[in-house]
């Protein structure tokens, strides 16, 4: 890169290269962007694909069912065309007979229009129901609801429920784990690497367990949204912003005197970051279940996810146990909430506004913000070293895989 | 996270148990077990929605009409002509095509159909035992195709057999005595069958007695072809009817005058289900199967057709009023094989 080029100046500094560059030069840079839109109003001038297709070719018709809710007497179905071409609703058949029904923002939906169809239909409580959309061509496109359970709507009450099942799941059991905090002070160098190794298996659990329910979540987007990528997107995000933040927090560390504590208490706090970003998809999965109309929660399930997360409470804590360090009980209680609280946002979220996208979304951040915490503990147990040599010491390994075990047997609880 | 494992846990546990131990004391809404929450299942929220448009097929016209008798004389004889025969008996001259074309099976629902003279059901042909029946086949669609009648013909008549398939831009003429008198059927025989059939390729073909067979007394005369639709291509039926349109007898009621003998040729052409029926409420009817006979074999209220099976049903309406029918497969009737009779005091003009 030579110095007197408009790169070599923009590495020096944004703000005053962008003021040297030249209108010639903004020319330059524009001559591609005008050549482009020039050429793409060729290809929809000429049709090239038109020709290929010829006139008798049928369109190709997409439809995704994007939410579906359950009123007294009603399905709201709302769907959205992510497909090239324009799709016509003409007809809605629920459980294989004929149904009225009206729609909300028309029947004829262009590329990612939308519309909601309200069908005056008697579902039944508890049973399983199948809505199919006849387009103009014949094309069916079908959602099951498994479950049929009425939809709730935000109200004091739901909002009550969603935030005590917030607190069973996310911050109970958080909170209940922070409490081995005395016990874990007093164990030996030893044991404490041990635990650290546990709570990195741990994350490592919740972090294939997010990856593959997020990428689940995003195989079933309409494929406009690209779901493998957005949630890509969305890990990588979250790794990138905690990294930052983790590297703010050491650079003013360095500046105290105390910084040998404060260290366990930075790790604690990404830690317990990481956990409240994890257990807010969580929330949403727990509240988009009533929404979808999939699902009815059971109390199984929610005993599975406090056991499950209890074991979140005890990864908060080992960095501070292995820092020897005195905690005031409030900063304890500060750490639970952070790691918890989320849960319950979760739930009214998915509860009441689930979109699959943010689905989609949320997962990756859980799974972004856990990889970034395996990553700073692997760092602080290798104490400058290697990493990959402080993990194969037997202690360490003994640990990641109590730790993975200890996940996957509560995680059985919940399917 | 909850996706489709979590989901049977779900199903498993239920809502009730989550209410019960969260929400001690309290329901969620709409748990109530055994309370009926939804309004009353009106009947008219089922069934179609909008009408089809007004320029196409129109079921009605196609119930009371044969030998092209819903055209207007001159452009009628361009495809049907009566010449009478030293004999007495009738040359009936038809000129049938198939052409490729979009229909409308349910509003806003179009199907890329094949047809015999842009049509599903094909024309209904009508002749008197006897008549000598001559089909001018001319093939303007897209792939090879043919008519096979159901009655008395030779084998070089049958338009199934190897090498009697009607090669696109090809003509060939059928032509055979109408006999024996009944209820009978044509539809295209080349292979693959099943798609040239439920593509629409069929029609009703009905033999009258001769005189010296013995006769139906007069009668409100309506053709009704049993057919669906497979929309998806996947063997199954999206949309069911009678004459083609589902729901069309629902919204536009067939107006029949109590009193009066009302006689119906029901043909089924349904393809991929076995079997299709027809019931009529507050009614019976004389069933004549095949309608080679002038003596009723049952009077029923539910009669069932085999795919290709047909029959002439005898009732006459007792009392005024709107009389549903339909196929007692509910799936079939609710999927548009659903209609209404309207019978209205005949006018005492005189």
């Amino acid at each position: 890169m030579t110095p007197d080029t408009g790169a070599g100046r923009a590495a020096t500094g944004m703000t005053a290269s962008v003021a040297e560059i030249a209108p010639r030069q903004w020319l330059l840079a524009l001559l591609p962007l005008v050549l482009l839109v020039g050429l793409l109003a060729a290809i929809v001038w000429s049709g090239p694909a038109d020709a290929v297709r010829g006139g008798g070719f049928p369109p190709v018709e997409r439809l995704t069912f994007q939410r579906v809710t359950l009123e007294p007497g009603a399905i709201v179905v709302s769907v959205m065309n992510d497909g090239p071409d324009p799709v016509t609703i003409a007809q809605v058949q629920v459980d294989e007979a004929f149904w009225t029904f009206s729609a909300d923002d028309g029947t004829v939906l262009g590329h990612l229009a939308r519309t909601t169809l309200r069908i005056p239909y008697p579902w039944v409580d508890g049973e399983a129901h199948l809505v199919k959309v006849l387009t103009s061509t014949g094309t069916a496109f079908e959602h099951e609801i498994p479950v049929a359970v009425e939809t709730p709507r935000p109200s004091a009450r739901f909002f009550g429920v969603f935030t005590l099942i917030g607190l069973y799941v996310g911050v109970i059991p958080v909170v209940i784990g922070l409490l081995w905090f005395p016990f874990l002070t007093r164990l030996s160098s030893r044991s404490m690497d041990f635990l650290l190794a546990v709570t990195v298996g741990l994350l490592v659990f919740l972090l294939v367990d997010g990856a593959h329910d997020g990428l689940e979540s995003a195989a079933v987007l309409p494929e406009s949204f690209q779901g493998v990528v957005l949630f890509a997107l969305g890990a990588a995000g979250a790794y990138l912003l905690l990294e930052g933040t983790g590297a703010w927090l050491k650079s003013r560390k360095a500046s105290d005197a105390d910084a040998p504590e404060r260290a366990g208490w930075v790790l604690a706090l990404l830690v317990a970051v990481g956990i409240g970003l994890h257990n807010f998809g969580e929330g949403l999965a727990i509240g988009s279940a009533f929404a979808l109309g999939e699902a009815a929660l059971g109390t199984l399930l929610i005993v599975g996810f406090t056991l499950h997360n209890t074991t979140e409470g005890l990864a908060i804590v080992a960095p501070l146990a292995r820092a020897r360090q005195r905690v005031a009980l409030r900063d304890l209680l500060k750490l639970g909430l952070i790691g918890g609280v989320p849960t319950i946002g979760g739930a009214w979220l998915g509860g009441f506004v689930y979109s699959p996208v943010w689905s989609v979304l949320f997962l990756a951040v859980g799974v972004g913000a856990i990889a970034q915490v395996v990553g700073q503990i692997a760092r602080q147990m290798a104490r400058g070293g290697s990493p990959v040599r402080a993990m194969a010491s037997g202690p360490v390994l003994a640990g990641l895989f109590a730790g993975f075990v200890v996940m996957y047997a509560t995680g059985m609880l919940v399917g | 996270m909850l996706k489709l494992t979590r989901r049977s846990w779900l199903q498993a546990t239920g809502v009730s148990s989550l209410a019960g131990s969260l929400v001690a004391g309290t329901r969620l809404a709409g748990q109530g077990a055994g309370v009926a929450r939804h309004p009353a299942h009106d009947a008219h929220v089922m069934g179609t929605v909008g009408r089809i448009s007004a320029d196409g097929f129109t079921p009605s016209t196609f119930l009371r009409s044969w030998n092209f008798s819903d055209l207007a004389p001159e452009e009628r004889a361009k495809f049907y002509r009566e010449t009478p025969r030293p004999d007495g008996t009738l040359l009936r001259e038809y000129e049938i095509f198939a052409t490729d074309r979009e229909i409308e099976i349910a509003p806003g629902v179009f199907f890329p159909a094949w047809t015999y003279n842009g049509q599903v059901p094909g024309p209904t042909i009508r002749a008197t035992e006897g008549d000598r029946v001559r089909v001018t086949f001319q093939n303007l669609g897209t792939h090879p195709h043919s008519i096979h009648f159901h009655g008395w013909h030779p084998p070089s008549m049958d338009g199934a057999l190897a090498g009697q398939e009607v090669e696109p831009g090809e003509t060939f003429v059928y032509e055979f005595d109408a006999d024996p008198f009944g209820v009978h059927l044509y539809h295209c025989h080349t292979v693959p069958l099943k798609r040239h059939i439920h593509k629409g390729l069929y029609g009703a073909f009905i033999v009258d007695p001769r005189a010296s067979s013995g006769s139906r007394p007069p009668a409100d005369e309506l053709v009704m072809v049993m057919n669906a639709f497979d929309t998806t291509f996947d063997a199954e039926n999206e949309v069911y009817a009678v004459n083609t349109v589902a729901n069309a007898y629902l919204h536009d009621p067939i107006r029949v005058a109590v009193g009066r003998l009302v006689r119906i040729y029901l043909v089924n052409l349904t393809e991929f289900d076995p079997v299709n029926s027809f019931h009529l409420h507050g009614m019976f009817f004389d069933v004549y199967r095949t309608g080679t006979s002038l003596t009723s074999s049952e009077r029923t209220d539910t009669l069932m057709l085999c795919q290709g099976e047909r029959a002439i049903l005898e009732t006459t309406f007792r009392y005024p009023g709107d009389f549903m029918f339909h196929a007692h497969q509910t799936e079939f009737a609710e999927l548009g094989w659903m209609g209404l009779f309207r019978a209205e005091e005949p006018r005492r003009d005189t």
